[in-house]
């Protein structure tokens, strides 16, 4: 256990080997995933951990937490080998894992998720009143203003990953995993979280830090160790590494353009034209032109409506009023089925919840929102196939077995994946939202690009996204939404981060200021 | 669908043999050659043909059920819905007779009437369920009593028998043959064969793969999930009619009584045959061993005096938990989470 009071920076603590990997390999049947991968997680140092999609890291991860058991290798803990059979073996070691995917029971409340497993009782009865003022406590830390008494299913997904988090350090951890858990969360519950990671340094645990965000890795890790392909490429202090550099090891070659270039459209030229459309308590009375060819941007804080009016437009919603035009001429949309009709796709951003049927493999995913496409009355399983192909080669996806079921691939595959899928319907306006969530920046430069073709070919697209520089290097213009209304459409040198921020907050709101940092 | 099942094998390190496709089917074989052990009987052509068409009518329902299970829904009125048919059925052809005499005419009529009541009986299962938002587990419990309680209403508390004229022209549909075939593992086979074709190669049936493995992406991916929904209800009340009008034949009456208990060996045939209970994947020939076997182990404690035979239910609910703990798979792996 290590001591509370032990003082921040001290070298001697810094060096402090506690849990280490050395020559890991992990396959999963004939596929290897893991190659002879070592790593060293020190008392008091947040470690940072790198890598393109599918590189490996989560599975590295799941072996030092006991998730998973190493094909070959061996672990220590403070110098001593030690194996996990199972995750409780390493928790009660003091190694907590903090999931990629969130791993809370959906129908407990937030206070019961927190203490799922570790009950605080009181005779044979569970002990409410503590266990419930024990989650508020976890929370306030977290400034996370949830009702403890909340079921999981009605929390945000930001707000589910802050319970994560709660639950994570309710279980005092001596060394502390986390998963990619900033993926869903706004910029002030990011900061939020690295005042805690920085509390638990001082403290002395050994953190170790899953993200694609190069930024986060600059202000919060003191080393890292970058893989690729499952193997080690190099840990080194965070100092001796610029993002570019890090960028460079891990997808093993420079990325020379983030972004497509853009080329000027016709601005009469309108594919889509959204009219005074409203939705009960979420969008008032929004209006919009969707040029041919062009990627139109949409901002704001969480909560402005943005979803809410594409799921309007799509059918997905119900609309209180308005009307949509596909070139010119008025359409009825009530249902998902009708939008497709009219040549309109959605793209998710929810991929595992709405996006991809985790337990199939890619073919009856692929074809599943074009399947009159392949047949009427029978199937034509070798068009199907065909298919396939056509989107492993035009999309990139890369998983090491074609066959296994897609909740097995990496979060980067799953996106292209969903990308193909939706793109299979040949839509001549689509509508994306969060792109690139949990993407690596290689993969997420491929995406972009393929964005960039689209509009090349003629399809316009409404790009929703939470991530600044990807609003700013793909939009050509921004629609900016408050309160469920759209508060200007900006164009040329409008489209910077101050007028989009004044757009999103009204003139004096000021909270959610920090989404885009 | 072979892919995923392909898929399985593949990954499974060592010998090949996709256990998870196969399981059933072994086990039968198994069944066989223990039946074969016990007594010489076992493998007679009478024996072996009265197996088979016993199956039938099991087999029949649960090739429906495979689809409702598939879909992520379940289906519990299938044996009260048997009853009520039956005795509707038997009603109307009985009633028949006075004017149209004990002819093919009548008994037709009853055959159709019997088709349009199980679609009839599907779509209030389908319909109530996903229009109204009500669990199907809920609504079909609520039909099982209902159609149960016609039955009963029906026959007065008693028995409702079929003419006895009628059924000498309808005897051939369940005691008749074609090339020493029974009918009713003709039929059997052809229900399996279009069932095998609608959800293995028709975007019917990938759709159902797909509501059952995750609603939500079904809905995203531009499926009508409410009527695909109410047509697997449909297609089991259908499957329920067509067995139906096998089973009239057989005994010649209905009573509160009939279809007893018939939900729960459909849907143990459909589990038993390696389609998951909470949806997403759904296997048609396995349904078909599941219900052999079902009624195979029947007709081995007949055949010996080992086991009483009134433990019959507790050998198939045995059968029932360990077909389905070995298919799982993962009791050859170490306890991995
Ligand atoms: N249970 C599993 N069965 C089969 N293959 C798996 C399994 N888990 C992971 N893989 C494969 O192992 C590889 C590494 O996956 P992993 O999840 O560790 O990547 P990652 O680096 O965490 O990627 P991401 O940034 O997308 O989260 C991928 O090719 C993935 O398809
Ligand atoms: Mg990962």
């Amino acid at each position: 256990m290590t001591d509370a009071a032990v003082h921040a920076v001290n070298p001697d603590q810094q060096a402090r080997v506690r849990l280490s990997g050395r020559e890991i390999c992990k396959s999963f049947g004939p596929a290897q995933v893991l190659f002879d991968v070592s790593i060293d997680l020190h008392a008091g140092e947040v470690h940072a951990l790198l890598g393109e999609n599918g590189a490996g890291k989560s599975t590295l991860v799941k072996i030092l937490s006991g998730y998973h058991q190493p094909t070959s290798g061996a672990l220590s803990l403070d110098q001593a080998d030690v194996t996990f059979e199972d995750s409780e073996v390493a928790e009660n070691h003091g190694v907590i894992l903090i999931h990629q995917e969130l791993n809370l029971a959906e129908q407990l409340t937030v206070e019961e998720n927190i203490f799922l497993g570790r009950e605080i009782k009181r005779g044979w009865f569970l002990d409410k009143a503590v266990m419930r003022a024990e989650a508020k406590k976890l929370l306030d830390q977290l400034q996370c203003d949830v009702d403890p008494r909340t079921r999981i299913k009605d929390l945000a997904v930001s707000d589910r990953q802050m319970v994560e988090i709660a639950k994570a350090l309710s279980k005092n951890a001596d060394i502390l995993i986390l998963d990619e858990p900033t993926a869903v969360l706004t910029g002030r519950e990011v900061d939020i979280l690295f005042d805690q990671i920085r509390r638990l340094r001082e403290q002395g645990v050994a953190i170790l830090y899953i993200s694609h965000k190069l930024d986060e890795i600059k202000a919060i890790a003191d080393r890292v160790t970058v893989l690729r392909d499952g193997r080690l490429i190099t840990t080194e202090p965070v100092t001796d590494v610029e993002k570019d550099d890090m960028a460079r090891l891990m997808v093993g070659r420079d990325i020379k353009q983030m972004f497509p270039d853009r080329a000027p459209v016709e601005a009469h030229d309108v594919a889509m034209s959204v009219r005074n459309v409203s939705v009960d308590g979420q969008v008032r009375d929004a209006s919009f032109d969707l040029r041919r060819g062009e990627v139109l941007g949409f901002a704001g804080i969480v909560g402005a409506g943005r979803t809410a009016l594409m799921e309007a437009i799509i059918g997905l919603r119900d609309r209180s009023s308005g009307e949509i035009e596909r070139n010119g001429e008025p359409v009825s949309i009530h249902s998902l089925q009708d939008a497709k009709k009219c040549g309109i796709a959605y793209l998710t951003k929810d991929r595992k919840g709405s996006g991809l049927l985790l337990n199939m493999d890619m073919r009856p995913n692929l074809t599943l929102l074009a399947l009159e496409k392949f047949g009427t009355v029978i199937l034509n399983r070798k068009a199907e196939e065909a298919a396939l192909a056509n989107a492993i080669e035009a999309f990139d996806i890369r998983a090491a077995d074609p066959k296994a079921k897609v909740g097995d691939f990496s979060g980067g595959n799953q996106q292209k994946l969903l990308l193909a899928k939706v793109m299979e319907t040949d839509p001549e306006v689509v509508i994306i939202d969060e792109p690139t969530r949990g993407i690596d920046i290689g993969t997420k430069s491929q995406i972009y690009h393929f964005i960039g073709d689209l509009t090349k070919r003629g399809k316009s697209v409404i790009l929703l996204s939470s991530e600044m520089p990807e609003m700013l290097g793909l939009s050509d213009r921004i629609a900016v939404m408050a309160a469920g209304r759209i508060t200007g459409i900006l164009e040329g040198n409008d489209r910077n981060e101050h007028e989009i921020m004044r757009h999103a907050t009204g003139i004096s709101g000021k909270q959610g200021v920090s989404v885009y940092e | 669908m072979s892919s995923l099942e392909r898929s399985e094998a593949s990954t499974s390190s060592g010998f090949n043999i996709d256990f998870k496709a196969l399981g059933p089917f072994l086990a039968l074989v198994g069944l066989f050659v223990l039946g074969t052990g016990i007594n010489d009987a076992f493998l007679s052509g009478g024996n072996l043909s009265n197996i088979f068409t016993r199956a039938a009518f099991i087999g029949i329902i649960a090739v429906g059920a495979t689809f409702v299970i598939t879909a992520g829904g379940i289906d519990l009125s299938v044996g009260s819905m048997a009853a009520f048919i039956s005795g509707a059925m038997i009603v109307v052809m009985n009633t028949l007779v006075a004017t149209l005499g004990a002819g093919i005419e009548t008994v037709l009529i009853g055959v159709v009437l019997s088709v349009l009541l199980g679609i009839a009986a599907g779509a209030v299962n389908g319909l109530v369920s996903t229009k109204g938002k009500i669990e199907a587990f809920i609504v079909t419990l609520g039909t099982m009593g209902i159609y149960r309680s016609l039955v009963t209403y029906m026959a007065d508390g008693g028995t409702l028998s079929l003419d006895f004229d009628v059924r000498g022209v309808y005897r051939p549909v369940y005691y008749g043959d074609i090339l020493g075939i029974p009918v009713p593992v003709l039929v059997f086979f052809a229900v399996a064969v279009a069932g095998y074709v609608l959800l293995n190669m028709t975007p019917f049936g990938r759709k159902c793969f797909a509501i059952g493995s995750n609603e939500q992406v079904a809905r995203y991916s531009a499926i009508h999930v409410d009527r695909v929904k109410t047509l697997t209800y449909v297609i089991q009340g259908l499957c329920v009619s067509v067995a139906t009008i096998i089973y009239v034949p057989r005994l010649g009456s209905a009573s509160s009584s009939t279809g007893v208990l018939w939900e729960l060996e459909a849907i143990a045939a459909v589990i038993i045959g390696g389609t998951m209970l909470k949806g997403g994947y759904g296997r048609i020939w396995g349904t078909v061993i599941g219900a052999i076997m079902l009624t195979t182990i029947g007709n081995i404690l007949n055949l010996t005096d080992a086991i009483s035979n009134y433990l019959n239910g507790a050998v198939q609910g045995l059968i029932i938990i360990v077909a389905v703990f070995l298919q799982r798979g993962d009791w050859r792996r170490k306890k991995s989470k």
